[in-house]
């Protein structure tokens, strides 16, 4: 607990209506969207408006060495922002402002609470986009996604959050303000410390203000479908498709398990007997769209695929209605929903489904794999209950195994969901000892005290 | 009584919710306070906790849970289909159960369930209105001095005489149909021309109306504030009144009144041998005015003489993701010439009204209107149609109050006008 005076202190810095201490609001900061996490209350929840505020909270916090834990909306799927070792959470929802939009240099500079749609709502008008487009375009903030460095739907082409990321300014953990990058392409100056900070999870400092690259919109999309009866030929087709110099916007993936599940969900007519289907959506000027939409069929037939090409946006809206279901209708079939976030070399992505699905014969669960799968990062998601000890025991055990094989096929633990405190154990897998040694150096270099985010993304040493 | 039984039924509700936060996009309250317990993900949270124990029944919880507009919007636009609204409703009558229900909301209550003593009470509010509240000159009114309204906030006016005092009965000859009128507490004590353009669409096609004079409050205000029994007693007085008639149908025209009919009642009285099946009967036949016309009797749009005005319109929150209406009243508007419709960019968002929530909340109901009242001035409606009359003293106010003062009329009013052959001046605000 911490003592009156520290609260009265947070109370002049930012107001008293945005500091609560009361138990019922402390509660629905304990979680995030991630399942099988523990929750944990914070001692207060402070709601900063300004990049002032921001820092003298932090002064404050590092004086008394008070965890802060800054939060955005809670969508992240790692435990991110789960205030496991109590303390104050951060909200910066309330710093909510665009600060500008520059249509001569293709920018745009935003406070971290901005949610991406809103952004991108506003640039429409410009006939500018926004690309990164996790499934949580409508809630998550911008300060949580380039601290997650967001995927989303459009990556094999646009890229991620990270590639986005132009300027930053961040409050550190002794309470300096730093400004990094800026509005130019070219920046060469120093380390790169912008992408340092991207995807840092909110253990290295507070980001207060981004400055994000915008790209014209495409003038045309063409989306298809694309059904195969065998794993093999879908994940054949995903590489080939690449290889004939095709790069979709979006190549998305399910397989027979979710296409079932998603089917008896939305009921959009999925083929329920075929074993895998890919969502393709190529987009661009209308000409070149044609062009690489007819090579898409051309390499789909020829790795025994059926295909469909939506011809009007209602069918190309049942399409994505379908995709986005995945995840849901998936989590509808058993009160936990294990999800993960594996990635593995585009080339690989054959082999690392057919693994996927040996596992979860192996050890007899439900797992349904859904995915990006142009980037080859699958969310192989296991439908189980956490009330059930001996079943999340096999669920442990295949998580592990997944891991293994995906940093056996040369991936990652994670392709944009995070490390958080969810994949924290097997971080060493991938790193080695002398990996997670130089992580410690960089934390302790701008955190000392382990006081930004404790707990997630670098393992204490010795706990 | 075990104050968690609300709560034990929707158990799997709760565990439905897989925290995704999908909520969070859609939540007015939460739009304008930025806080987690403002929007469903945490509301069921706090449930959960309820249930567990893990939290004590505190004032406290009861607050955020009343910090709800009940507008649905939550579990429309929920990936996993949970049905938030009921987890929240749920949740206050495990807090009521334990706490009793705010002393003021008591007294309203316990009147409502005493339909003569409401009745009276608001007739006598009508005689006595000028000396609270001073008229402003434009058929509203603000309070003049405190009596704990706001006093900037604008007023409908009490009718003099209600609607249902007002109704005479008329007996066709050969009628098409015969309907009974749940008449709704707003349109029998406020706008009661709302009442009357209804029963002459109607007449002017042959329908016969009965308007029964057993009928009160529907009950939604004691439901949605988690006083349950209250709220059966007033469905099984209702189910006791229109189950014995002879009609082909029930209407309604406000979202509340007609989503408590065809939906609450048979919730409320599920294990009630004798009145769950009669709950379900009154609510099969239960229709709101715009989707009955508009379905069932569909009206010939050459009987309609034109009409002038520029309009837009607002989707009650019941009424929409209540019952499911929001083609037909578009398409009566459409269907009378000279009116013109141009739809919001937002036109399904709550108003931030909520029947009583405006009263409690006023703040912060007037800054979820903000968005509505934008929305309407860049429509450039000069008419903001409806079908409910909370939304529209909502809409009347909020409109004042953000410098957008706008007309505000039922669906049925404008129809009833393109049946009389009027001109939309000629019918008072
Ligand atoms: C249904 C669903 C679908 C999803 N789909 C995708 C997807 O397709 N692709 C994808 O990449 N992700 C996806 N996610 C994960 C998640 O939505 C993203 O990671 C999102 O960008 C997180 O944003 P947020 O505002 O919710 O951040 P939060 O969850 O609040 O925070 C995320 C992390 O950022 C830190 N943080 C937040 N704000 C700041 C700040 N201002 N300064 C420093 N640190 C900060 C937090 O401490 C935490 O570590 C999905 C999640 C759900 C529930």
């Amino acid at each position: 607990m911490l003592n009156r005076e520290f609260i009265t202190r947070l109370e002049v810095i930012t107001g008293p209506e945005n500091v609560t201490t009361t138990p019922e609001d402390l509660l629905t900061y304990s979680y995030d969207a991630t399942a099988d996490m523990p929750s944990q209350l914070p001692d207060v929840v402070v709601s900063p408006r300004s990049t002032r505020e921001v820092r003298e909270i932090i002064k404050l916090a590092g004086k008394h060495r008070i965890p802060v834990y800054p939060r955005g909306s809670g969508t992240n799927l790692s435990g991110g922002t789960i205030p496991v070792k109590k303390g104050i959470v951060l909200s910066l929802l309330r710093m909510d402002q665009i600060l500008e939009i520059d249509a001569d240099n293709l920018t745009a500079t935003v406070q971290p609470g901005v949610i991406i749609q809103d952004l991108n709502t506003a640039v429409a008008p410009y006939g500018l986009i926004y690309p990164p487009d996790p499934g949580t375009v409508a809630t998550a903030t911008m300060g949580g996604s380039v601290s997650e460095c967001s995927g989303g739907l459009r990556g094999l082409k646009y890229g991620v959050t990270k590639h986005y990321v132009m300027g930053l300014e961040v409050v550190l953990a002794n309470g300096e303000v730093v400004r990094l990058g800026g509005k130019t392409v070219k920046n060469v100056t120093a380390y790169d410390l912008v992408k340092l900070f991207t995807g840092a999870e909110g253990t290295l400092g507070i980001i207060t203000e981004i400055t994000v690259k915008l790209i014209p919109a495409p003038e045309f999309k063409k989306s298809m479908l694309a059904v195969f009866k065998n794993l093999v030929d879908a994940g054949n087709t995903v590489s080939a498709i690449v290889k004939n110099k095709v790069i979709p916007a979006t190549l998305e993936i399910m397989d027979n398990m979710t296409i079932r599940t998603v089917e008896n969900f939305v009921k959009i007519g999925l083929p329920t007997d075929s074993e895998a289907i890919l969502l393709i959506e190529v987009d661009g000027i209308k000409g070149v769209v044609l062009k690489e939409a007819e090579t898409v069929l051309r390499v789909v037939r020829a790795n025994n695929g059926e295909i469909k090409v939506a011809e009007t946006d209602a069918e190309r809206d049942k399409l994505w209605a379908g995709r986005r279901a995945a995840l849901p209708a998936l989590a509808q079939l058993s009160p936990t929903t294990v999800l993960e976030d594996a990635t593995v070399p585009r080339s690989k992505i054959t082999e690392m489904l057919v693994a996927i699905q040996a596992i979860a014969a192996k050890y007899s669960l439900r797992i349904g794999t859904f995915g990006h799968a142009g980037d080859g990062n699958l969310h192989p998601t296991i439908v189980t209950d956490e009330r059930n000890h001996e079943e999340m025991a096999r669920v442990h055990q295949a998580v592990d195994e997944i891991f293994a094989v995906a940093l056996q096929l040369g991936g990652t633990l994670s392709g944009e969901h995070g490390i958080g405190i969810a994949k924290l154990k097997y971080l060493g897998q991938e790193l080695g000892e002398t990996g997670l040694n130089l992580l410690r150096r960089v934390k302790e270099a701008l955190d000392p005290d382990y006081l930004l985010n404790p707990g997630k993304m670098v393992p204490v040493k010795g706990e | 009584m075990d104050n968690s039984i609300p709560l034990k039924k929707v158990r799997a509700e709760i565990a439905k919710c897989m925290k995704c936060g999908n909520c969070m996009a859609v939540c007015p309250i939460y739009k304008a306070t930025k806080a987690e317990a403002g929007v469903a993900r945490g509301k069921i949270q706090l449930a959960a906790a309820l249930l567990e124990g893990r939290l004590p029944f505190t004032h406290g919880v009861e607050e955020r849970l009343m910090t709800c507009l009940t507008c649905k919007a939550c579990s429309a636009n929920c990936p996993c289909g949970v049905k938030a609204d009921e987890i929240i409703l749920a949740a206050r009558a495990a807090v009521a159960g334990k706490l009793g229900l705010p002393l003021i909301k008591t007294a309203a209550f316990s009147a409502l369930k005493r339909p003569l003593l409401f009745d009276w009470g608001l007739k006598l509010g009508s005689r006595f209105q000028g000396i609270f509240l001073k008229d402003n000159g434009q058929g509203n009114r603000s309070p003049r001095f405190p009596i704990g309204l706001d006093s900037k906030r604008v007023l409908p006016v009490l009718a003099g005489v209600t609607f249902r005092d007002a109704f005479v009965p008329v007996s066709l000859a050969n009628p098409r149909l015969k309907v009974a009128f749940f008449t709704g507490c707003v349109t029998n004590y406020i706008y009661t021309e709302v009442g009357k353009a209804a029963v002459e669409v109607l007449r002017a096609n042959n329908i016969e109306v009965i308007v029964p004079e057993e009928q009160h409050c529907c009950g939604a205000p004691v439901r949605i504030h988690g006083d349950v029994a209250t709220a059966e007693e007033m469905a099984r007085s209702h189910v006791d009144s229109f189950a014995k008639l002879q009609v082909d149908a029930i209407i309604t025209v406000c979202g509340t009144c007609g989503e408590t009919f065809q939906h609450s009642y048979p919730e409320l009285l599920v294990n009630d041998r004798v009145y769950g099946p009669k709950a379900g009967k009154i609510a099969g036949i239960t229709h709101d005015i715009s989707e009955f016309l508009v379905n069932v009797v569909k009206i010939n749009s050459a009987a309609l003489s034109g009409v002038n005005l520029k309009v837009t319109y607002h989707d009650p929150c019941h009424l929409v993701r209540g019952m499911g209406v929001s083609r037909e009243p578009r398409e009566i508007l459409r269907a009378i010439p000279g009116v013109s419709l141009t739809e919001l960019k937002n036109p399904a968002r709550c108003c931030g009204g909520a029947g009583s929530f405006s009263l409690t909340h006023y703040g912060l109901s007037m800054d979820i209107h903000r968005h509505k009242a934008d929305d309407i001035r860049a429509s450039g409606a000069e008419v903001v149609v409806t079908g409910c009359g909370s939304c529209r003293m909502q809409l009347e106010d909020g409109l004042r109050q953000h410098g957008t003062p706008r007309k505000v009329m039922h669906t049925v009013e404008v129809l009833a006008q393109a049946y009389a052959g009027q001109k939309a001046g000629d019918v008072p605000a």
